[in-house]
Parts: C-alpha cells; sequence; structure tokens
C-alpha cells in the first residue's frame, strides 16, 4: 500500500465516471455486453490506480482501459457469430426494466454504426474525450476521429428521423 | 469537480432524458456493488467503508485487511476523512460494507445498552508513538466508568502528560470503540469530545443506564 499524495478515494472515480463510462461501454460493445466490460475495466482500473500518475485525467484513463476490455471482450467473441443487433429488453429480462423505449432504441441504433463510429461517438459524447485522444485511441488522427463521430450522429440523425432503414 | 458527461445532444437526446440518466445510476449503483464484492475476492479492497446510522449521528467505519482502522462522526466530515484515507493508506478505497459487518453489529448493540466491550480486530496505524499508548489504555476505563485526563496519562505511562492525552483523544481515530468519552475533567465536568458536547454525554448516560 502506497500512500498518494492527491488521489482521490477510487469509490469517487466509480462515482463520478460510473454512469458515464458505462454508456461508453454499451457504445464499444453493446447493451447486452456493457456490464461485463464495464465491470473488467473498473476492476483492472481498482488495481492498476495506486500506480497511476498524479495529475493523470482519471476519466481518458477509464476510458483507455475500457478500450483495452472492449478489444478483449471481441477477441473472445470473435468465434461465435456476429448476433444482429436486439432491442434491449430482449436480451436480458430485468437488467432493462425502465429503460426509457427512445434510449432502448437509440441503444440499438448506436449498435448497427462501423466499430469505429461508434467508438468515436462513445468517446466524444459519452466520455467527453477530445478528438485528438480520440485519433490516439483508434489508431487513426484527430481529423479522422472526428469524421467517424460526424458521419456516425449523421446516420444516426436520418435513422432516428426515419430517413434512413 | 464532477465530469460526469451526459449526453446532451438532439441526436442523442434520448440518452440524457431523466428517465435514461436514472436507469444508469441505477445500473451503476448495482454494479459498484457488484465491483466491491468481485475486488473484495481478489484481495483489491485496501481500505472498505460504510456509514451506519446511530444515536449519535451518522458514523462512517473503515476497515484495513488487518481491522478496523477509523470510526469518524459528520462533524468530521466523512467525505474528507475518506479523502485522507485514500492519500495517507491506499486510494483503494472502496464502500464494501460486507467487512463492517460485525463492528456494525457491535454498535448496534451497544447503542441498544446490550454489549459493553467491542471485541472486532483494529488497526492503529493512525496513531503513533504517546498517541498510541493512550488509545491502548483507553479500553482499562471500563464501560460506565469515568477516568480524568491526569488518570489516564499515568495508565499510558507517563503521568505528567496530561495534555498529551487531552490531544491523544481529540485525535483519537477510533473514537466509541476505543472510550476516549469515558476521559473527562478531573473537578467531574465531562470535558471537551471529538464528536461534540452531546455526544459525549449521550455516551455516558447510555452507559451510565440513565440514558432514556
Amino acid at each position: 500500500m502506497v500512500p498518494s499524495p492527491g488521489r482521490v478515494p477510487f469509490e469517487v472515480l466509480v462515482e463520478h465516471h460510473g454512469a458515464a463510462m458505462l454508456r461508453l461501454c454499451r457504445a464499444l460493445v453493446g447493451f447486452q455486453e456493457a456490464e461485463d466490460v464495464w465491470q473488467e475495466t473498473f476492476l483492472a482500473a481498482l488495481r492498476a490506480y495506486p500506480e497511476l500518475d498524479d495529475g493523470a485525467n482519471t476519466e481518458a484513463w477509464l476510458a483507455t482501459i475500457a478500450k483495452h476490455k472492449a478489444t478483449d471482450h471481441h477477441r473472445r467473441g470473435a468465434r461465435l457469430p456476429a448476433p444482429m443487433p436486439e432491442l434491449p429488453e430482449a436480451a436480458d429480462p430485468g437488467s432493462a426494466v425502465g429503460l426509457p423505449l427512445e434510449a432502448a432504441e437509440l441503444w440499438t441504433l448506436v449498435a448497427t454504426l462501423p466499430p469505429k463510429q461508434r467508438a468515436a461517438i462513445g468517446y466524444h459524447y459519452l466520455a467527453g474525450l477530445p478528438f485528438a485522444r480520440i485519433g490516439e485511441l483508434l489508431g487513426n488522427t484527430e481529423a479522422a476521429a472526428r469524421r467517424a463521430a460526424a458521419d456516425g450522429m449523421k446516420t444516426l440523425r436520418a435513422r432516428t428521423n426515419g430517413d434512413l432503414p | 469537480m464532477t465530469t460526469t458527461h451526459t449526453p446532451e445532444f438532439p441526436t442523442l437526446a434520448a440518452l440524457g432524458s431523466p428517465e435514461a440518466l436514472a436507469f444508469d445510476d441505477d445500473a451503476v449503483g448495482r454494479l459498484s456493488r457488484s465491483l466491491s464484492a468481485a475486488a473484495e475476492a481478489e484481495g483489491l479492497v485496501d481500505v472498505a467503508y460504510r456509514s451506519v446510522d446511530t444515536p449519535v449521528g451518522p458514523l462512517l467505519l473503515a476497515a484495513t485487511a488487518a481491522g478496523l482502522v477509523r470510526v469518524a462522526y459528520a462533524v468530521e466530515d466523512h467525505g474528507a476523512v475518506l479523502e485522507l484515507l485514500a492519500k495517507t493508506i491506499s486510494p483503494r478505497v472502496l464502500k464494501a460494507p460486507k467487512r463492517l459487518d460485525t463492528v456494525a453489529r457491535e454498535l448496534e448493540e451497544y447503542f441498544a445498552g446490550t454489549r459493553r466491550v467491542f471485541d472486532v480486530p483494529l488497526d492503529f496505524r493512525l496513531a503513533t508513538g504517546f498517541r498510541l499508548n493512550v488509545l491502548a489504555a483507553l479500553p482499562r476505563i471500563g464501560y460506565g466508568h469515568t477516568a480524568s485526563y491526569a488518570a489516564v496519562a499515568e495508565l499510558a505511562g507517563n503521568p505528567r502528560a496530561m495534555r498529551a492525552v487531552g490531544t491523544a483523544c481529540a485525535k483519537n481515530p477510533l473514537p466509541v470503540v476505543v472510550p476516549c468519552h469515558r476521559v473527562v475533567r478531573s473537578d467531574g465536568s465531562q470535558g471537551g469530545y471529538l464528536g461534540g458536547a452531546v455526544a459525549k454525554s449521550l455516551l455516558l448516560a447510555l452507559e451510565a443506564g440513565t440514558r432514556g
């Protein structure tokens, strides 16, 4: 146990970033798998927390861990046939009770976007990361990340307006 | 300091509706409870905490793997106490109530008048030197009894260190469980207390059997 000047209790991190990270995980791996990835993310973060640099941006740090956990998750699931996106209610009765229909439908639409677009939207609009950082996470550039998010948002806008199937 | 992002863009508005946010908060509450359990199982919770409601107000209870390390009154500011624990012991501080079940039950019994002695393991790492001697001596003042600062100084092995006894009591990391409330002035008046005068008189009345 190492004393850490400036480090807040881990519970505070969960309280402050838990919901945003859950939404990010949903964008990265879909609604049904998000909770597992969230757990793995926060457990890994807790393990590494004492070694985190003081003054580090904890949100960007958590988002990076979420990215790794989502990648692990995709790798594990790679051998399985890719499931068609379903409405969350169908997947896990109980866990989605109380989720408004509009939100459920939007999550389903997000799941239909190409992975980079989903990720860019998740990192920027749901986790609040700047595009320069997102470019690094996606292995491309700030401009490419910005474009991916814009393209994804455009598709979502069109689909929520019923302009696209 | 909160940096939680809620979707506030028209296209994503459905994700930021009050109902959707409430749903997400519920999910995070459930997830953080199972995170605590998983973290406990993996030995990753260096400081576990919970709070309990008592007749002297909400008490924060915090424990390391070695034992109960901190009991704090509301006036001490529980958030500030947890931040200090994160800095001095480990930042792996999680709300993990299970580890504190036993002491919570013993406190409940104590406030119900059915328990006189606490027998949970204590971690005294937040007190050192003479302060530690004082804390070690305090349980020798029996339930329902009081002792003067001078008497405690003597019990702690330094009869002239009355002021240091006062400091040790004022900084007791484990109030109620380590009974600094039983230390009073030699003229019989109650003296100060880290949890406030009202809490001290309530504890003394409880132990005297005159609380009613």
